[in-house]
């Protein structure tokens, strides 16, 4: 064992990594728990990436064969139920961990300067989380996913001058038929996957060379505690890890992902169309916007609008300069509320009607 | 060809000269990679068969008070029978984002089930998002055989 670290040692010098995981700390205070929910984030992008690489041992991205394959997963591949099960629960673990994640850093300020970067690309990997997500709801090919992917789509089309190139971009062509699978199969397996792993390359490395951020003003707190990251945050990640790794097993055995009704193009859209819970709040709003507004369409006028409010959004290291100062800045506080509050409501009022 | 011989601005004209010969090279090289990729990435026009008319079946096989997705080409169209007797046929595809509709009896209505959307037998929106009335097509009775056809 000696010689073989000595032997990389001679090449590659270890000696700075092991400096310098000895030397790192993670700060602690009253927002310390927050810090775990990257952790959790990376650990549920890997089981996805795991999971998904089973699933392409047998999946079949075609109008013909995908439905039919993913009930060959779900009934005669052994354990092929758990595996998809937990890829579809992950994925919705992942985003749901993904926005706590975003929201604490919001509230800490934690994308303040010097960590725009680190914000920008964390918001890049929220972006294409959903891009995950809508594009891996289709391939199953069932009705349900066969309708939402129309309606998405449908509601990019909608933009102005953009939108509708952008529409048969999507879907390959006028309609959504097998061509859209196709495309979404290799969005989801080839495209996202490649753009994911260069963001979060990039994020990993500045949260290490620029450490945990603290909230404003307890980085100069006297009485400030720390605990060493290796091995005592380590271990406490990886405990948590495996506590989600039992989550998702309980959550995979007793609630198995359904498949459905294989989709028809020449089937009325059936009752209970709607799309994955991280997209409702947007989907509800629309449908409380009157079909014109002044001369616009409400749809238009929707999506700009959350458009720009996610440039904003995901801007707020730029606009809040009163953080990357040091000043206290209440409205972004309010204004995170306000959305907090606001994705909720509109979540559980998309829910229940 | 005398600028080199004369002064320093004639030397900078000639440097420009070369930095929109390259330059220009440049994008037009950069052009003639994006122009195969942005191409490949539209999908091309599938040659479609051109449908005026479809026999949509006879008259004795459709039930009263129901509805039907016809094939019209590629698009689905829906045949509506009423518990009045009226045969009507219009677009299924919902103005409002593209879902299916379907007939529904209890309302006696053109139903959308994506976002309750509703359509009264003349094909009009009457409540819910939809933007437009339904496309109309023309029933036609052969004898016992129905058939659709598009209304111009």
């Amino acid at each position: 064992m000696k010689r073989l670290v000595a032997w990389f040692d001679e090449r590659i010098p270890l000696q700075g990594l092991v400096e310098f995981l000895g030397k790192k700390y993670v700060p602690l205070h009253r927002g310390s728990v927050w810090y775990y929910f990257g952790g959790v984030s990376l650990f549920l992008f890997i089981v996805q990436v795991i999971t998904g690489i089973l699933l392409l041992l047998y999946y079949k991205g075609s109008e013909q064969l995908a439905w039919e394959s993913i009930q060959f997963i779900m009934s005669k591949v052994r354990f092929g139920w758990l595996i998809r099960s937990i890829h579809t629960w992950a994925a919705n673990l992942f985003m749901l961990t993904v926005f706590i994640h975003m929201f604490s850093v919001f509230f800490e300020k934690a994308y303040r300067k010097p960590r725009e970067l680190t914000w920008l690309t964390g918001m890049g990997m929220l972006f294409l989380g959903m891009g995950f997500g809508f594009s891996g709801y289709l391939l199953p090919w069932n009705e349900l996913a066969f309708f939402a992917t129309k309606v998405g789509t449908d509601i990019a089309g909608v933009l102005p001058v953009i939108g509708k190139p952008l529409m048969i971009f999507l879907r390959g062509g006028e309609d959504v038929t097998g061509a859209t699978l196709s495309r979404f199969f290799g969005f989801h397996v080839a495209v996202f996957p490649g753009l994911f792993t260069v963001l979060l390359g990039i994020h990993l490395i500045l949260v290490q060379r620029q450490g945990m951020s603290e909230p404003p003003g307890s980085d100069a707190a006297p009485n400030r505690r720390v605990m060493p990251f290796f091995p005592n945050f380590l271990l406490r990640d990886l405990l948590l890890w495996l506590l989600v790794l039992n989550v998702l097993a309980i959550l995979a055995v007793f609630f198995p992902s359904e498949l459905g009704r294989k989709a028809d193009a020449f089937a009325s859209a059936p009752a209970g169309i709607r799309p994955e819970w991280y997209f409702l709040f947007m989907f509800q709003s629309l449908k409380y916007i009157p079909s014109q507004v002044l001369f616009m369409d409400g749809e238009v006028l929707g999506i700009m609008l959350f458009g720009i409010a996610g440039l904003l959004w995901m801007f707020v290291p730029f606009w809040d300069r009163k953080s990357s100062r040091g000043e206290t800045n209440r409205v972004v506080n309010y204004i995170g509320l306000f959305v907090v509050l606001y994705i909720v409501l509109f979540t559980i009022l998309g829910w229940v009607l | 060809m005398n600028a080199g011989i004369e002064s320093t601005s004639n030397v900078t004209t000639k440097r420009d000269f070369l930095k929109y010969v390259l330059g220009g090279a440049l994008v037009t090289w950069v052009a003639s990679l994006l122009y195969p990729l942005f191409s490949y990435l539209q999908p091309p026009r599938q040659a479609e068969v051109e449908v005026t008319s479809v026999n949509a079946g006879r008259l004795a096989d459709i039930p009263k008070d129901s509805g039907t997705i016809i094939r019209f080409g590629n698009k689905p169209v829906l045949l509506v029978r009423s518990s009045t007797d009226q045969l009507r046929a219009f677009s299924a595809v919902c103005t409002h984002l593209d879902c299916t509709v379907q007939y529904k009896s209890d309302l006696g209505m053109i139903w959308c089930a994506c976002h309750n959307g509703k359509y009264d037998l003349n094909g009009r929106n009457v409540s819910g998002p939809p933007p437009r009335p339904l496309e109309e097509y023309r029933v036609i009775l052969k004898g016992e055989e129905v058939h659709i056809t598009t209304m111009t």
